[in-house]
């Protein structure tokens, strides 16, 4: 598994405080996503009504996953592909590695997948001596650098154009030194023609899914760029890798998800490219890959299942959370310390790596709200964070300092009646501590880092304000 | 039964799943409503924009497609692309030079009333700029288009070429995604897929940089609908 640096959330948050240009760079989540969304959301009246119904297919699904699995299986075995299950990262490695191998690949071309990044698979064919190119433009620039995607569905945005101008003029270094690269249509050029030929001389393409269909045994990814696809139609296997939770039972289901995905992600109706595919070619087609591999990977999923971080595997890896987080936009997603940052990173990664590991994440919040707020599959993200804050708690894992904002927490966590009682006066005070400092150092519930920022809040309300307007509200409770 | 397979740890993570679900096997009553649900897909909430009258949906697909930045003609007779075509190619600056997917009712248009054009069947080549196919449908809900994979529709042709010509019959345009699943069960069976369906909105684009918007990022970079107005009301959905 990639190896995590989340035990250090605290130095990397204070780190990425420090850093002008990921800041320029941070600037550009708030401005390119949470408008557009709204706009998106605005313009769909049914959007809310989706949302719930998007919920409930997950979590019928979630019901009866056994068996939706198996059916899915069976049809991708009929329509003449491969499942391979694989309970661990490293199985899944292992058997990609060995379709790899029996194919005699040389180069693999990948579409972004963040399961091949949780189980570290670029570093594993490396190794073995395989030539991987990412090609989604963001997974590529970050490949460039020997980076790790910093947000879900926009890998590169810790970057500015500058950054990966010097990047390219760095590592295209056959092309004219002097050629223009000022405007990003030049970037996005030249990275074009820079990966065109690698398609075409990829044996093995690699791809994520966002879907699995049980009807019908398909896979389905969504994608901006066209270069899942070019991954997938080019060479003579395609490899799929998915975690369990992406089944869903019909068509119709994946529809009424999909109309949440993209409004909620990027704020499109939907997505440029949205891509279903069924076992290999057919005798009677002219291209397509003449293998067709699924790995589904579990990784922890199994576990969660059934237990009280279930929601979470509603998750369809939307960003959104991210996008509207004022610590995400304070601190980006490198802090977080491994694949998933952001709230679902916060719920997901101690579920994934463990709490000894990623016990710190939970307490990178600052319980506004707006995560739940925004979730197209309506995940109760604040609630779970609060569930590992508690369980953290009582395995005495925090430092000092942190323990006691937990024990705060714990205390009134368990007397909800209570807490709603002493609240207004809590918040009247704590606003005013607010105020009197012009920073939330002294919240109970923040972890250090909040003595390094005040956090930006969003729609031009002071965070005070937010934050007592929730409470009052009773959300996240 | 399963050790013939490479299935690796399925037995493990079934019985791992089934410990966390509590259960062995569904009870048979909830299977047997399992099997149903799967059987017999129902649509969900279509949104009210998708069920409007067929010209209405014709006006829209139009609008949508134009907001995503793709080019839209509407022509009366399908014996008029050939031409319109050549005047697209031509307008763009682009070397009249196109991949044609081999689909009887492309085949047969009046290519030879262009001269000038070079015309080639087949799936995409590395080398060329424009490929001109036909569509499974189009869907007004999002201006989206769907291509459903086979012989008369090979999908590099999708992606490949820096410019999509698409051929798009109005009885082919229906209001929802889920009038479109419908047609494809009609064509390809119950639970029954092409190798590829693709549905396309837009021409390529990526926000990688700095969150700035831009198109042909590594799929086509024009999109352009002939849309055949032939009178023909669709198919009614089953
Ligand atoms: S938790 Fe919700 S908002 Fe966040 S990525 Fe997952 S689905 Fe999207």
């Amino acid at each position: 598994m990639l190896q995590s640096s989340s035990p250090a959330f605290k130095e990397n948050a204070r780190a990425a405080l420090a850093d002008q240009t990921l800041q320029k760079a941070l600037g550009n989540v708030k401005a390119g996503f949470i408008g557009k969304r709204a706009k998106a959301r605005a313009r769909l009246p049914e959007f809310e009504d989706l949302r719930d119904a998007a919920r409930d297919i997950k979590n019928h699904t979630l019901a009866n996953l056994d068996f939706y699995l198996e059916r899915y299986e069976e049809k991708v075995l009929a329509s003449g592909g491969q499942v391979h299950w694989a309970a661990t990262a490293e199985e899944a490695r292992n058997a990609i590695l060995t379709i790899c191998r029996d194919a005699g690949a040389k180069v693999v071309t990948k579409g972004k997948s963040m399961i091949s990044e949780e189980i570290g698979l670029n570093a594993h064919l490396e190794e073995a001596g395989l030539d991987v190119v990412e090609t989604d433009l963001g997974e590529y620039i970050i490949q460039l650098r020997h980076e790790t995607p910093s947000h879900i569905i926009a890998p590169a945005v810790h970057l500015t154009k500058d950054q990966v101008e010097a990047d390219f003029r760095h590592h295209h270094d056959e092309l004219p030194a002097d050629r223009s690269l000022v405007e990003p249509e030049q970037l996005v050029a030249e990275a074009r023609q820079m990966l065109r030929h690698r398609y075409l001389e990829a044996d093995v393409g690699i791809t994520g899914a966002n879907f699995l269909v049980a009807e019908t045994g398909t896979s389905i990814i969504v994608t901006n760029e066209g270069n899942g696809d070019l991954t997938q139609c080019l060479p003579k296997v395609h490899i799929v890798i998915a975690s369990l939770e992406k089944v869903v039972p019909n068509l119709e289901d994946a529809t009424t998800i999909l109309r949440v995905l993209a409004r909620s992600a990027t704020g499109q109706e939907l997505s440029a490219y949205t891509t279903f595919s069924t076992g290999p070619r057919r005798p009677e087609d002219l291209d397509g890959p003449e293998q067709y591999h699924v790995i589904l990977l579990d990784n922890g999923r199994s576990q969660m299942l059934g237990g009280e971080f279930q929601d979470m595997l509603r998750c369809i890896r939307c960003g959104a959370c991210m996008n509207h987080c004022p610590v995400y936009h304070a601190v980006g997603g490198h802090a977080y310390g491994w694949v998933y940052p952001g709230p679902m990173g916060a719920v997901l990664t101690p579920s994934l790596i463990g709490v000894d590991e990623a016990g710190h994440l939970p307490n990178a919040s600052t319980f506004c709200g707006r995560c739940e707020s925004v979730c197209p599959m309506r995940i109760p993200l604040p609630r779970m964070m609060r569930h590992w804050r508690e369980r953290e708690f009582e395995r005495h894992l925090s430092p000092k300092a942190v323990r006691f904002g937990l024990a705060f927490w714990a205390f009134f966590a368990r007397r909800p009646a209570l807490y709603h009682r002493l609240l207004g006066l809590k918040m009247r005070v704590l606003g005013a501590l607010g105020r009197a400092q012009g920073r939330f150092n002294a919240l109970p519930f923040a972890g250090g880092w909040t003595k390094h920022r005040d956090f930006p809040a969003p729609q031009g309300k002071t965070f005070q304000q937010l934050w007592a307007e929730r409470q009052k509200g009773g959300a996240g409770s | 039964m399963s050790e013939a397979r490479p299935n690796g740890s399925k037995g493990q993570i079934m019985a791992a799943l089934r410990r966390s679900l509590k259960r062995e096997q569904p009870a048979p009553e909830e299977r047997r409503l399992l099997e149903e649900r799967l059987a017999q897909p129902r649509a969900g909430l279509i949104p009210a924009r998708g069920q409007r009258d067929h010209a209405a949906q014709l006006d829209l697909l139009e609008e949508m497609l134009t907001e995503l930045s793709a080019t839209v003609a509407r022509l009366d007779d399908a014996a008029e692309v050939p031409q319109a075509v050549a005047d697209y190619l031509k307008s763009e600056n682009l070397p009249p030079r196109l991949r044609l997917a081999p689909r009887e009712d492309l085949r047969v248009l009046p290519w030879d009333s262009q001269p000038l054009l070079e015309v080639t069947e087949g799936s995409a080549q590395e080398t060329d700029p424009t490929a001109v196919t036909g569509a499974f449908a189009g869907i007004a809900e999002t201006g989206t288009l769907v291509m459903a994979s086979g012989a008369e529709a090979p999908i590099t042709l999708n992606f490949l070429p820096e410019n999509h010509i698409v051929v798009l019959r109005a009885s082919d345009v229906v209001g929802a995604y889920e009038e479109a699943w419908t047609r494809l069960r009609a064509r390809f069976g119950n639970g029954t897929m092409p190798r590829a369906v693709n549905m396309i909105t837009g021409p390529s684009r990526t926000g990688d940089i700095e969150q700035t918007i831009l198109l042909g990022a590594h799929g086509p970079r024009r999109l352009h609908v002939l849309l055949i107005e032939d009178a023909e009301q669709p198919a009614a959905a089953d």
